[in-house]
């Protein structure tokens, strides 16, 4: 089994920036696939995160009617919460709400509690599956694009960037290039991608005392919404936007929109008037013209496409695996289960768990702000999945990531860092 | 060693710091702990490779490296005991604090803290800036310590944000490692340094465009260019590999910010003001009377031998409280003076209280403004009656220091506010 990605670091694509909450599909598409695979993703996340040292903050969410016209919606949502399952859903007055969350503006109207909803740590989390695969046995293969292949006799052969692969089976997860890379193999794709980008500002750490539970937005014909959440990394963050866009890539934020966000942000939750931003970030959801996961099978071609997995494929991950993998047992293909598999520990980055600068010989604290230390670097530059950029070293570190965004740690890091990255912090004199 | 019991701590060992160590040991208190984050102590002029620095604190001219180590050399005489690579992570009430290290991680306390945190400069994303986010984006503090630290830079053809004294010295820091600035651009219709440092990037032939503002930045990996907008909303693009966002300072106060200490940053006419720091009275003393903050925390910013006076003075206010002598206690609200800006146009002014009863001859003599723009005008300052305590003309520009002496607001008085203005 090998891992093929075509960045130098897993996560480069629709995972680098999400709101990072594991959704319970409360109001998820009613039969869909993707509730099916939220929901099973769900249920076995809580049963392996304690083994594998993942964080789960079981914080809650509350969906805040603002409006009259918000309001009237909550009764519908309600429903489709309980028709999908989730039955400790159920409506609060304003003054309940503002008894769970004292800091939110006190226009608030009504609102259905959603108390399965959590949070957990978006990249520590895809690290450690990985890291499982690899420890039992996967291989990865990053800086490595696949361009085209062929199936002959039962085997594919692949051609990447670095050369050709042979294989049985292929999984297109391809992301934002799911459509490009069916295409470019099989020759023909079922949906088409169309970037959805969503926008986010981070509060100073600070903030993160002035809420409790994630607020989610009522969908209205006039707006989506826009989300309040605390991270694991102890921040708290408001977004995402929602706009659609013809590049696969192009992340880049505007102002205007970051504005409308923290406006949107200091009008919920007043006591951000004063917290300085720590960071502006965005990420593209892979969407397509279906309401719904495009996952299917090619079983003549041993193919199958898991795409436009959309806005909850954090959650949805290990659903997907599941269901993945039943479609895949279904075309007749047979494993015996690992006897006994190794289980990895995931990289400890939320700020409640046992953080690296807790225990002694570190080293030194190298970035003050999120407090990472020097062993920390060393070890994530090190191995099959070592960091080989500044992205992929801040996703399994924390790195910059803080409210300096580098400034006390930008030359340290530059330091240690010489050699490791395709594209260097800085260059010496004395650099090749 | 450390469990032994400490008289003070200080968190932070820049000029303020040291100087307040100093001070402290001067006026003969036992034990003065310095806790430093960073592998040296001496603060950011640790990577400031030009001159001027001392000719206040040693009447000599040195550059930023000699100078620090000067201070430090200083206070370990003085018999200050200084622990780097040691971080203060969490300041609890009372003057206990969560330290780590790489003996992990304790709980120290004293029985007073100086908060000597320093200020940095505001970062891309507080700047809110649109565009992609590629590698090369920079302050002047992570170049200078690239530079004089490291000896690497991190591009070679930058466009320089801003025209503070900090902009100045970064044309000197990329000279020193063969970086070619290709812009140097101010919003502003003026520079916000000083004449005559104006006249520096023309010698130093680099192109400075006023009234020019930094609309977005390009580039995948790398930056590429970046897009700037003139005074009649004319867009135009320039190449570079880098961008040096210069100034804005904002006090490093993590501490007191996720902590217990009231920070500066009231809502004024529906924009944020304030130092940024801690809320102090003239002896620099903290909502907590266990903490103390000194140097640029208090305020942003001024010069490394500002900051050294402060850490002095401070270090005095504090031994002298160690001693019972302090009057006051900021705790007490009503029966000490509030001061606040009824506008805008001002930026801060520190300290924020007074304690009575008031001793001229301790604590600070001035009480410090800053503007956000350029102003004309009268600076009032009213008391909670709006009967004017003090005024004196005013014509300032955007971060020039204004001072107005602690005595005018004081007399006769019992409490209440003061509260500045312009008209
Ligand atoms: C703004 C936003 C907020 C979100 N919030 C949440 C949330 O709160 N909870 C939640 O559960 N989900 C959330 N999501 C959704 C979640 O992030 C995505 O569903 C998920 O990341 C999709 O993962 P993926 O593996 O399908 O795609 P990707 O992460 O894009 O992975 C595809 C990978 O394939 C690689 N690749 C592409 N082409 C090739 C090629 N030709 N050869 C080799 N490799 C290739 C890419 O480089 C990429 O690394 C959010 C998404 C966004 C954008
Ligand atoms: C980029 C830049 C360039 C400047 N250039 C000049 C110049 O050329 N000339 C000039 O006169 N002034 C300059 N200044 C102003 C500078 O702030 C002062 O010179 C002076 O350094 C202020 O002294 P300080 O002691 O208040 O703070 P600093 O010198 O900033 O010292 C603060 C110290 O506290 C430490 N610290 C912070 N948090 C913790 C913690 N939690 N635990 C332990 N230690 C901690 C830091 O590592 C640092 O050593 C510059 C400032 C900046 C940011």
């Amino acid at each position: 089994m090998a891992v093929v990605e075509k960045a130098s670091d897993i996560l480069d694509g629709a995972s680098k920036a999400n709101s990072a909450i594991l959704h319970t599909g409360f109001d998820a598409p009613p039969g869909s696939v993707e509730l099916t695979c939220i929901q099973d993703g769900y249920r076995e996340y809580r049963e392996i995160y304690a083994d594998m040292g993942l964080v789960l903050e079981e914080t809650g969410a509350f969906v805040v009617g603002w409006s009259d016209e918000e309001v009237a919606k909550l009764e519908g949502i309600l429903a489709k919460a309980h028709g999908n399952g989730v039955d400790d859903c159920s409506l609060i007055s304003a003054s309940e709400l503002l008894r769970h969350e004292p800091s939110l503006a006190d226009h608030a109207k009504a609102a259905i509690t959603v108390p399965g909803e959590c949070l957990i740590d978006p990249w520590s989390a895809p690290y450690a599956y990985l890291q499982q695969a690899l420890d039992n046995g996967a291989e990865v293969f990053v800086s490595c694009t696949v361009t085209g292949g062929e199936f002959e006799a039962g085997e594919w052969r692949i051609a990447t960037s670095r050369g050709s692969l042979r294989t049985r089976q292929v999984i297109n997860c391809a992301g934002l290039y799911g459509d490009v890379v069916d295409e470019d193999v099989l020759g023909v794709t079922d949906f088409h991608i169309t970037p959805r980008k969503g926008q986010f500002v981070v509060f100073d750490k600070a903030a993160s005392s002035l809420l409790n539970a994630v607020i989610l937005p009522v969908p209205t014909s006039r707006t989506k919404g826009v989300v309040l959440f605390r991270t694991v990394f102890g921040n708290l963050a408001v977004g995402p936007t929602a706009e659609d866009q013809d590049s696969r890539d192009d992340a880049s934020s505007d102002k205007a929109a970051i504005e409308m966000l923290i406006a949107a942000g200091v009008d919920k939750l007043p006591g951000l008037a004063n917290m300085p931003v720590t960071a502006v970030y965005a990420g593209l959801r892979p969407a397509t013209q279906f309401q719904d996961y495009q996952i299917s099978a090619d079983a003549a071609r041993n193919w199958i496409t898991v795409g436009g997995i959309r806005s909850t494929g954090l959650s949805g991950a290990l659903g997907i695996g599941q269901y993945v993998f039943k479609l895949y047992s279904q075309s007749g293909a047979k494993h015996p289960a690992i006897a006994d598999p190794v289980v990895p520990r995931a990289k400890v980055l939320a700020q409640s768990g046992p953080r690296d600068w807790k225990s002694a010989g570190y080293g030194e604290i190298v970035c003050h702000c999120e407090l990472v230390t020097a062993r920390e670097i060393n070890k994530a530059l090190s191995g099959p999945l070592a960091a080989r950029s500044l992205q992929g070293l801040k996703r399994q570190t924390r790195v910059t990531m803080g409210r300096c965004q580098g400034f006390f740690c930008s030359a340290r890091l530059a330091e240690i860092t010489t050699g490791h990255f395709d594209e260097p912090l800085s260059e010496g004199d004395d650099d090749e | 060693m450390m469990s032994n019991k400490i008289d003070v701590i200080i968190i932070g060992g820049g000029p303020s710091g040291l100087s307040a160590g100093v001070e402290l040991k001067r006026a003969g208190v036992a034990r003065v702990v310095v806790l430093e984050r960073e592998p040296q102590a001496g603060g950011i002029p640790r990577h400031c490779g030009h001159p001027p620095f001392g000719m206040r604190e040693f009447k000599w001219i040195y550059t930023g490296p000699q100078y620090a180590r000067k201070l430090v050399k200083t206070a370990v005489e003085a018999g200050v005991e200084i622990r780097t690579l040691t971080s203060v992570v969490e300041a609890l009430p009372g003057g206990k604090l969560l330290v780590t290290s790489d003996n992990g991680v304790e709980k120290i306390s004293a029985q007073r803290v100086i908060y000597a945190t320093g200020v940095r400069e505001t970062p891309r994303s507080a700047r809110i800036i649109s565009g992609s986010r590629p590698l090369g984006v920079l302050n002047t503090g992570a170049l200078q310590s690239m530079v004089y630290l490291k000896h690497r830079r991190p591009f070679k053809r930058p466009v320089i944000v801003g025209t503070e004294l900090v902009s100045f010295s970064a044309i000197q820091t990329c000279r020193h490692m063969g970086i070619r600035p290709v812009a140097m651009i101010e919003q502003a219709a003026r520079v916000t340094a000083r004449w005559p440092v104006g006249l520096f990037p023309m010698l130093m032939r680099v192109p400075l465009h006023l009234n020019t503002r930094l609309v977005s930045i390009k580039g995948d990996k790398r930056v590429e260019a970046v897009e700037v907008e003139n005074a009649s909303r004319e867009r135009r693009v320039i190449e570079c590999d880098g961008v040096l966002l210069t100034g804005q300072f904002t006090p490093e106060a993590t501490l007191a910010r996720c902590g217990h200490l009231e920070i500066d940053a009231p809502s004024v006419g529906g924009s944020i003001r304030g130092s940024g720091g801690p809320v102090v009275d003239q002896y620099g003393r903290c909502s907590d009377p266990a903490y103390f903050a000194a140097g640029n925390l208090l305020r942003p910013v001024e010069t490394a031998g500002w900051s050294w006076n402060e850490g002095r003075q401070v270090g005095r206010w504090v031994a002298d409280d160690l001693a019972g002598d302090l009057a006051g206690d900021p705790l007490v609200t009503g029966e000490n003076i509030h001061i606040t800006i009824a506008d805008p146009i001002i930026k801060f002014a520190m300290p924020q209280k007074i304690s009575l009863p008031y001793k001229p001859e301790r604590g600070m003599k001035h009480v410090q403004l800053r503007f956000t723009d350029s102003v004309k005008g009268t600076l009032v300052a009213e008391d909670g009656q709006g009967k004017v305590m003090w005024q004196c003309s005013l014509n300032t520009h955007r971060e020039r220091r204004v001072l107005v002496p602690v005595a005018g607001l004081v007399s006769e008085r019992s409490g209440g506010e003061i509260v500045f203005r312009v008209v």
